[in-house]
């Protein structure tokens, strides 16, 4: 038949399928615990900053007295030393940051940057790497353990379902999304060990629970054999690329949104109104938001392109021509479409900022719309919604 | 295209490092008869205090060109390529499903043709469509081709002038030469240095010391960055257009082939046939082709909740015959694995029933008897059978009805198919007679029949009733009512729907595609730097014959990386020149430092 195991063995396992439910569902109830924790941590931490805050800056209007000559030093000094503890020394104040740089421990070069002095009191480093020193935050322990557990459950439903489908986990709707669930959680888990990325925990752990809200409400699919169009060795590469850079425009468009609301807020700040969103200081600058988002929707943007390309060449063999603008294809090519003039934008004078963000949130919205609507209502070739 | 007005932070790096100072646009020289055409429409009435240099019509031209070329016009057609193609997925599309676009019409009298007059049933070959993409891929060629004459111009020229004071690029540093150390003349040094950065592969130069400059090592690497940036570019000019010649040259046809039966790819043997404006029918390859056997493999396993009895599996044991005179040989075809003879493609893309029929005319004379393609109605192939017999006498006759593979009788006492396997077919006809109006020579629908001008024979409601075959074993043959003949049902056969297909511009696309990824994986990911060093006396008053090595890196283009290089340069230099000891620069200018993105 020319067909491997991994797409077309017609035998389920339809036991070893419903203890995968099973334990898709614990999996769901565990990130929904996570997302309540990370929750709390955000408040929790946004109060030990405030607090933390008062006790530093009581110390260092003493001590800035008689640093005269310092370029626009306070604001930044201050943040600088909120970020790395309470290790306030007294050489902080001098030089504008050099001193926040030793014990920021970025200095790679003798001379020290830190973009985020515009604003008061952020609590992440622009380069999102881990502060020594920085308060501890328990409660995000809590969270991220929770959701490492929740992953270990839900990458165990993953396979049994693979196994009782005996092929690649993404057929229809059910398991693109449980499965999409899966690799949006550990890119999160993976990039939290390299990077302090815990300010996109509710909203990632947020999305992960809706996912399998959908998945297990919304599109409740038994194991099924998969119809013959879909028994392809592309399967596993098609579908699992998209999936892949989905997950990476989930990310992308978080960051985007926090970059706008974050824009807003340091926009408020310089003119010297209140701070009314005291949570965002957990979360970068909106500069360096948007220049982590652009990486990784260039990487995004890549497997995009790979996407759209196997799947032409699936295409050809399945349906007998490799582009027809079926709607699938539509909407896959716009979102390409959109997310290059994405990283247009990012090169053109007057389309930086703000709008790239709301190019890359349209985006995802295309996304969104094409994982789902275009899945559901819409007839097509691509129609896989399962039941 | 990807940086084309990138503020030109990266040709000066001291304006560029100059936090805030708005540079230059690339385009904005360029853009200026532009501004003038502007301002000169604008202030039609009086004003004739400032002197407008008449524009002309090659310098409209030359304005219209330069307006189409810049990124922001690329931008904006970019972005309405990809509304314009939403409507293409909201209405059916003529190409892909030309009897929706009918029901559409039908369905909606008013704004129907006025959509359709506005090309929405065709829109990725509407004007409006096509208007979009050629200006964003003449804007695209016009933003690309000066670019390569640019780089390829910067390829060959030695790297970039170093800049005065380093403190300003996104990563510098200075490290102090104590003066007992065994690293030699200030030349010598720098040729260290220059050659530790050919090892990082930067193309380097060294250059003397200059003016008030002194002797310094420029360096840059990542040329292939750009490079990458215009094949992509290059790259999708090259796909459009072999999309293009693919269309123009190849043909599409479609052919059903029932059990049994073969066919030689010759322009008769297609039921549909849909060649492109360039296609030449000698160019068909003579390969015949017949099909031996169709095999379905349906789930038979309980609870797999509405798939119980789906096709999970399709395959067409066909024999290929390249030409006339070579051999059969025997292959397997399926969904997913199309035969490929001689450049043109065979694609299984539809099947169901063919129940082989035999229809005696009044006469008695066998005057059909051959398998009758059904067109399968749902998942249970309930299917259409049509069947005209022009031949018999004394009249003509016509037949028409369902074909079930296993006949069930449902609640409500009508006989419907329960399974797509064909366990208990059955055939559900009615019959009519008279003209079929095949004589007139116009071209009729083989799926549908007409019958407003025939006259019923069988018919449910008609006291001889309907025609019902194969129902209880044994009841295979009907004698049609007032000595019209005999029909029987003799067996059922599978048929296949085949796609033919000769694409010659199909593997330049995929070519072409796979190089625009290549490409484009390369201008995102390959970093451009340039790093200077430059060798200045130590500073005066303290530790007398001492020397700093300053370097300085910038980047061209998104480089989350530079720092890890500033690092790894740093170290490398230590290594290279023991003794080194970093110096803290502590200048006003830090505050003012940024990234260039800022």
């Amino acid at each position: 038949m020319g067909i491997s195991p991994m797409i077309g063995s017609t035998e389920i396992d339809l036991a070893l399928g419903t203890n995968s439910e099973l334990a898709m569902l614990l999996a769901a109830m565990a990130y929904a615990v996570a997302l309540v924790v990370f929750t709390l941590d955000l408040v929790r931490s946004s109060r030990t900053v405030q607090e933390l805050e008062q006790s530093l800056l009581a110390q260092e209007d003493k001590e800035l007295v008689g640093v005269g000559g310092a370029v626009r030093v306070s604001k930044g000094a201050r943040s600088a030393t909120a970020r790395g503890g309470a290790a306030a020394q007294s050489g902080t104040a001098g030089t504008g940051g050099t001193g926040a740089g030793d014990d920021a421990s970025s200095g790679t070069a003798p001379r020290v940057r830190h973009g985020n002095a515009e604003v008061d009191g952020q609590l992440v480093d622009d380069s999102m790497d881990y502060t020594r020193g920085a308060p501890r935050r328990g409660l995000a322990r809590v969270a991220i353990s929770l959701m490492a557990l929740a992953a270990v459950i839900h990458l165990a439903a993953v396979i049994m379902r693979s196994i009782a489908a005996g092929r690649v986990p993404w057929g229809n709707m059910y398991e693109f999304l449980t499965t999409g669930a899966l690799i949006v959680a550990v890119v999160f888990l993976v990039a939290l060990i390299f990077k302090d990325i815990r300010f996109m925990g509710v909203f990632v752990s947020a999305l992960v629970v809706v996912m399998m809200c959908a998945a297990t409400m919304g599109f409740p699919t038994p194991v099924q054999p998969l119809q013959p169009a879909l028994q392809s060795p592309w399967l596993i590469i098609h579908v699992s690329i998209a999936v892949l850079s989905s997950a990476l425009f989930t990310l992308t468009f978080a960051m985007a949104v926090l970059q706008l609301i974050q824009s807003y807020r340091q926009k408020a700040l310089i003119q010297g109104k209140p701070d009314r969103l005291p949570l965002m200081r957990l979360v970068p600058s909106a500069t360096s938001l948007e220049n982590v988002a652009y990486r990784i929707n260039a990487l995004a943007f890549v497997g995009w392109s790979i996407t759209l390309i196997l799947g032409a060449v699936w295409a050809e063999a399945a349906w007998g021509r490799y582009w027809g603008w079926d709607v699938k294809e539509v909407w896959t090519f716009i979102i390409w479409v959109i997310y290059a003039g994405y990283l247009h934008a990012r090169a053109t004078r007057g389309w930086t900022g703000n709008r790239s963000a709301w190019l890359s949130i349209v985006g995802y919205a295309c996304v969104v719309f094409n994982f789902t609507a275009v899945n559901i209502i819409f007839p097509g070739l691509h129609s896989y919604a399962g039941t | 295209m990807t940086e084309k007005n990138t503020p030109e932070n990266n040709e000066t790096p001291d304006a560029a490092a100059g936090a805030g100072s708005p540079t230059p646009d690339a385009a904005a020289p360029r853009a200026q008869p532009g501004k003038k055409a502007a301002k000169k429409s604008g202030k039609k009435a009086g004003q004739a205090d400032v002197e407008l240099p008449a524009l002309g019509f090659f310098g409209m031209l030359r304005w219209a060109w330069t307006q189409l070329t810049t990124m922001k016009t690329a931008l904006f057609l970019l972005l309405l390529v990809a509304v314009a193609a939403v409507p293409g997925s909201l209405f059916p599309q003529r190409e892909a499903s030309p009897e929706k676009v009918a029901q559409y019409l039908r369905d909606n009298e008013f704004w129907g043709p006025v959509l359709d007059k506005l090309q929405f049933f065709e829109v990725f070959s509407s004007v409006w469509f096509s208007a979009i993409y050629i200006l964003l891929f003449i804007s695209l060629v016009g933003c690309v081709l000066p670019r390569t004459k640019q780089h390829f111009q910067a390829s060959r020229r030695p790297p970039a002038r170093t800049p005065a004071r380093f403190t300003r690029l996104p990563e510098s540093g200075v490290l102090e030469l104590p003066a007992d150390a065994e690293a030699g003349q200030n030349d010598e040094v720098l040729r260290r240095v220059a050659k530790l950065l050919k090892r990082r592969r930067y193309r380097v130069s060294v250059r003397p010391a200059e003016g008030r400059m002194g002797a310094s090592v420029a360096a840059e690497r990542g040329y292939l960055r750009e490079w990458g940036n215009l094949v992509f570019h290059y790259s999708l000019v090259g796909v459009l257009v072999s999309v293009a010649v693919g269309g123009l040259f190849g043909f599409t046809g479609q052919r059903y082939l029932v059990e049994g039966q073969g066919f030689t790819n010759t322009l008769i043997a297609y039921d549909q046939f849909n060649p492109g404006h360039r296609f030449d029918a000698e160019s068909l390859s003579p390969f015949t082709v017949k099909l031996d056997d169709f095999h379905v493999t349906f789930n038979r396993q309980e609870r797999t909740d509405g798939k119980y009895g789906t096709p999970v599996g399709f395959d067409a044991k066909v024999q290929v015959k390249d030409s006339a005179t070579s051999e059969w040989k025997a292959e397997d075809l399926q969904v997913n694995h199309p035969l490929r003879v001689n450049g043109t493609d065979l694609y299984l893309v539809g099947n169901g029933y063919a129940p082989v029929i035999t229809v005696k005319d009044g006469k008695g004379d066998v005057v059909f008897s051959e398998p009758v393609v059904t067109v399968a109605q749902d998942g249970m192939y309930n299917s259409l059978l049509v069947l005209k017999i022009p031949d018999s006498n004394p009249d003509q006759l016509a037949f028409q009805g369902f074909f079930l593979p296993t006949t069930t009788i449902n609640a409500n006492g009508a006989a419907t198919s329960s399974d797509p396997d064909a366990l208990l077919p059955s055939l559900y006809l009615n019959s009519f007679y008279g003209d079929l109006g095949l004589d007139s020579g116009k071209p009729q629908n083989v799926f549908s029949l007409d019958t407003d001008k025939l006259n019923k024979l069988n018919d449910r409601k008609l006291d001889a009733g309907g025609i019902v075959l194969g129902r209880e074993p044994g009841e295979n043959v009907y004698t049609l009512p007032e000595g019209k003949g005999t029909i029987s049902f003799d067996g059922v056969k599978r048929y296949i729907g085949l796609q033919v297909r000769h694409d010659p511009g199909k593997a330049w696309v995929g070519g072409f595609a796979a190089l625009a990824t290549v490409g484009l994986a390369i201008s995102l990911f390959i970093p451009r730097r340039r790093v200077w060093v430059k060798l200045s006396d130590g500073p005066a008053g303290e530790n007398p014959g001492t020397r700093s090595i300053e370097y300085g890196l910038l980047a061209r283009g998104e480089d989350p990386r530079l720092t890890a290089e500033a690092k790894a340069l740093r170290e490398q230099l230590m290594k290279e020149f023991p003794g080194l000891t970093p110096v803290e620069i502590t200048s006003a200018d830090n505050g003012a430092v940024r990234t260039l993105r800022d």
